[in-house]
């Protein structure tokens, strides 16, 4: 293996050596402790390409087979694992390939970095071949970007690059580094981690008369609901958030960003917020007197109407974003900072506490809820699957231990309103972008970033054609990812959505899939399609038990509803049950 | 509440591509800046920006929030027209014979403030400062006398109750002074190298 010193010599007090802009690019992965690199090699980074070469033991190389594919398996790896995920695309096509998955990783708070080959310094605006300004393009989507057309830059670039991208509320990062400074030879003076920008500030102190003032109101409050998103996942404050409510037995309910930061079964844990969410949650949260919100942004599918949301609540908001207190709802009292740092704060001045006669109208709801939805959701009456029940069979069978990928639609909302989590960081889906075409790639991701759990894809017929080339992905490099399709023929939620607000014209959604076995076959992945309820249990058994990667195609009801719903441009309690309630 | 004229100064590194993280803000959401200013500010490698929009306070207090998000921003502050001491500049080009035939002109120009900059015998250049009705109203004095061209500046504006930057900044920059400005230094070098 070639090693970094080419030449190494005394420049003044600072040993320097001389290497290039791309062997600079590689010490900062491994001083940043990456090991591995989603990605796809073109003209303008073949230097970079050129030098990960000398690396084939400290760095692995996952070759997707479309940039898309890199960026969502890079924020699968990130969502598995907490670490950065690390992407490598070239110029032009490959950095615009690149757009979906920035603006995902955005509006998810994932930790990505980009790194995107460009054209010759000297080349930038000349319309060379290849060239675009992903800089501006890309500027809306990033967190943070920048060009670099030095190798001298290099270093320090990628170090603030990892700090930005990883600390306060994480985001995506883009560095777009011009071929010159790739090839340059310079003075390297050694890797510097980054771990101060004066003007960036991760978090923002913690104000403690706030702290108080919320304890106060929660301490008083009859009625106390707490709704958290994935800010407790990416705080790492699991325990200190299970700590705060147990103490005060405040009922808690989740976004779908937020699942699985504690076990569904918590006693506390109230179910999904949100348009496809639990009952109880929605119907209540416009009776509750405290609401507490931790670590989420009030997302329009988690408030619908607002000036119908919560109106007769004080609102406590713990984030660690400043820009997201009173950006949609009017917070009452903010608790700005780290909510590993605010919650047991918080805790600590509370009383202990139980709201049983509070927390048991929630189980009221949830009775209602089952008897009206779930039920025949979970155990249905016809011979047609539901993908409620092959969620269920498949919570028999992982006991909650998988990591569970969704794609978008209405197997998403399906399997997150029922698959039953006990660890964190075990439910990857797209959020806030609602990506079509997500799962396959972040599973890919997922699969390497925690290879100790397994991993399931849930994913819809339309999705899986949307990245279904990532197949190639798993016959070259056979993480264990196991691909469970749930078809139902149709673009479902879009056709939903036709069939109860458009006057059932469905206009496009009869989308037609190839057999899907036999693709994955042609991509010697072993596979399955049932569509009888008799095989299901047997063929999810063999699906999980088998080595590698597996394909289980489940057809379901083509005219199955997810509800209940809270439709658009309502409030949250007029969530209905049923299309005959809309 | 009421739109109303409030001006956003924000403070910032002087880096490459931090005015179009500033500006996407504003069009994101269709906002039309009326008036915007940048330069360096009183402390060296710190730019100082002065926006102007016609907008609610909320939104105002939102969308400065979210400016100072940006990594690069060391911080914004807005205000309303009672807060602030401000000024444009308008420069008025107008024919140098007409001026020096009809002593009303002069009389005229001497009465709005105005500064001859450049006299040259085809034309000359007169400067105003002052807010954005005295401007205006030199324009309508100057048209029956053939001005031939006019340019205004946008807004620079003082906050009354600031104390400036400096005392502000130590809270950021407990560790590390300002960055050069990394500029490509290679858009002239394109016939000394070979490229592929």
């Amino acid at each position: 293996m070639q090693t970094l010193t080419i030449n190494e010599k005394q420049a003044g007090e600072k040993k320097t050596t001389t290497i290039s802009g791309s062997h600079a690019v590689m010490d900062a992965l491994l001083k940043e402790g990456v090991k591995t690199i989603f990605g796809y090699p073109g003209g303008a980074i073949m230097p970079i390409y050129d030098a990960l070469f000398d690396y084939p033991d400290q760095l692995q190389h996952i070759l997707v087979r479309h940039e898309q594919g890199a960026i969502h398996a890079a924020q699968g790896f990130a969502r598995a694992s907490g670490k950065t995920g690390v992407v490598f695309a070239t110029s032009g096509p490959g950095a615009t390939n690149l757009v979906t998955g920035l603006a995902d990783a955005m509006i998810d708070s994932t930790p990505v970095v980009c790194i995107t080959g460009q054209v010759f310094a000297h080349l930038l605006g000349t319309d060379a071949f290849q060239e675009t300004d992903v800089i501006n393009i890309t500027t809306p989507v990033t967190k943070w970007n920048h060009q670099v057309t030095d190798a001298s830059e290099i270093p320090a670039a990628l170090a603030k690059a990892f700090y930005i991208a990883g600390s306060g509320r994480p985001g995506p990062v883009v560095i777009d580094i011009t071929k010159n400074a790739q090839l340059q030879m310079f003075e390297y003076e050694g890797y510097q981690k980054c771990d101060h920008i004066r003007s960036y500030r991760p978090k923002p102190e913690v104000r403690k008369q706030y702290v108080e003032e919320a304890a106060k109101l929660i301490n008083e409050a009859e009625r106390p609901f707490v709704i958290f998103g994935q800010g407790v996942i990416l705080g790492g404050a699991e325990k200190e958030f299970k700590a705060f409510i147990e103490k005060a037995g405040l009922p808690a309910a989740w976004t779908i960003m937020g699942m699985s930061a504690i076990p569904t079964d918590h006693p506390l844990a109230v179910g999904m917020l949100g348009m496809h969410g639990n009952y109880g949650p929605n119907v209540l949260t416009n009776e509750c007197d405290v609401l507490i919100a931790v670590g989420m942004r009030f997302d329009d599918r988690v408030t619908g109407r607002l000036d119908k949301y919560a109106k007769q609540a004080k609102v406590v908001h713990l984030d660690i974003d400043p820009s997201e207190i009173d950006k949609n709802v009017k917070t009452t009292v903010p608790v700005w900072g780290d909510c590993k740092e605010t919650l047991p704060m918080l805790t600590a001045l509370l009383e202990q506490k139980q709201h049983t006669a509070w927390f048991s109208k929630f189980g009221e709801f949830m009775d209602k809820e089952k008897e009206k939805c779930i039920d025949a959701e979970l155990n249905p009456d016809t011979d047609i699957m539901t993908m409620g029940e092959v969620i269920k069979t498949l919570n028999e069978l992982t006991d909650g231990d998988a990591i569970i990928v969704t794609d978008v639609g209405q197997h998403q909302m399906v399997a997150c309103r029922y698959a039953k989590y006990k660890n964190s960081r075990s439910n990857i889906t797209s959020g806030g972008l609602g990506t079509m075409g997500y799962a396959l790639p972040a599973a890919i991701g997922a699969a390497f970033g925690d290879p100790s759990r397994t991993t399931v894809a849930i994913i819809g017929d339309g999705g899986f054609q949307m990245t279904i080339q990532e197949l190639g992905t798993i016959m070259q490099y056979k993480p264990d990812v196991k691909l469970l399709i749930l078809n139902n023929n149709f673009l479902g939620m879009v056709r939903q959505w036709q069939q109860l607000f458009h006057e059932k014209r469905y206009s496009f959604v009869d989308i037609q899939s190839p057999d899907f076995v036999q693709v994955a076959k042609g991509y010697g992945i072993p596979g399955r399609s049932i569509s009888n309820r008799a095989d299901l249990k047997d063929a999810l058994k063999e699906f999980l038990s088998s080595k590698g990667t597996h394909l289980l195609e489940v057809m379901v009801g083509k005219e199955n509803n997810v509800f209940p719903m809270v439709p658009q441009g309502r409030g949250v309690a007029e969530i209905v049950l049923s299309k005959e309630e809309i | 509440m009421q739109k109303q004229e409030f001006t956003i100064t924000v403070y910032t590194e002087n880096q490459v591509g931090l005015l179009n993280r500033i500006a996407i803000i504003f069009s994101r959401r269709k906002i039309n800046i009326e008036s915007l200013n940048t330069s360096p500010s009183e402390i060296d490698g710190v730019h100082r920006f002065t926006i102007v929009i016609d907008e609610f306070e909320e939104l105002v207090r939102k969308l400065c929030r979210q400016i100072e998000k940006q990594v690069g921003v060391l911080k914004a502050y807005y205000n309303t027209n009672d807060e602030i001491v401000w000024q444009e500049l308008a420069l008025y080009k107008v024919p140098t014979d007409v001026i020096a035939e009809q002593v009303k002109v002069e009389r005229l120009l001497s009465q709005h403030g105005a500064k001859a900059v450049v006299i040259r015998k085809d034309y000359t250049v007169f400067e105003v400062s002052g807010q954005r009705a005295e401007t205006d109203a030199l324009i309508k004095v100057l048209e029956p006398y053939g001005l031939i061209e006019f340019v205004r500046s946008a807004r620079v504006a003082i906050i009354k109750e600031s104390e400036g930057f400096h005392k502000k900044l130590t809270e950021f920059e407990y560790r590390e002074p300002s960055e050069a400005v990394d500029e490509n230094e290679y858009l002239d070098k394109n016939e000394e190298v070979f490229t592929m």
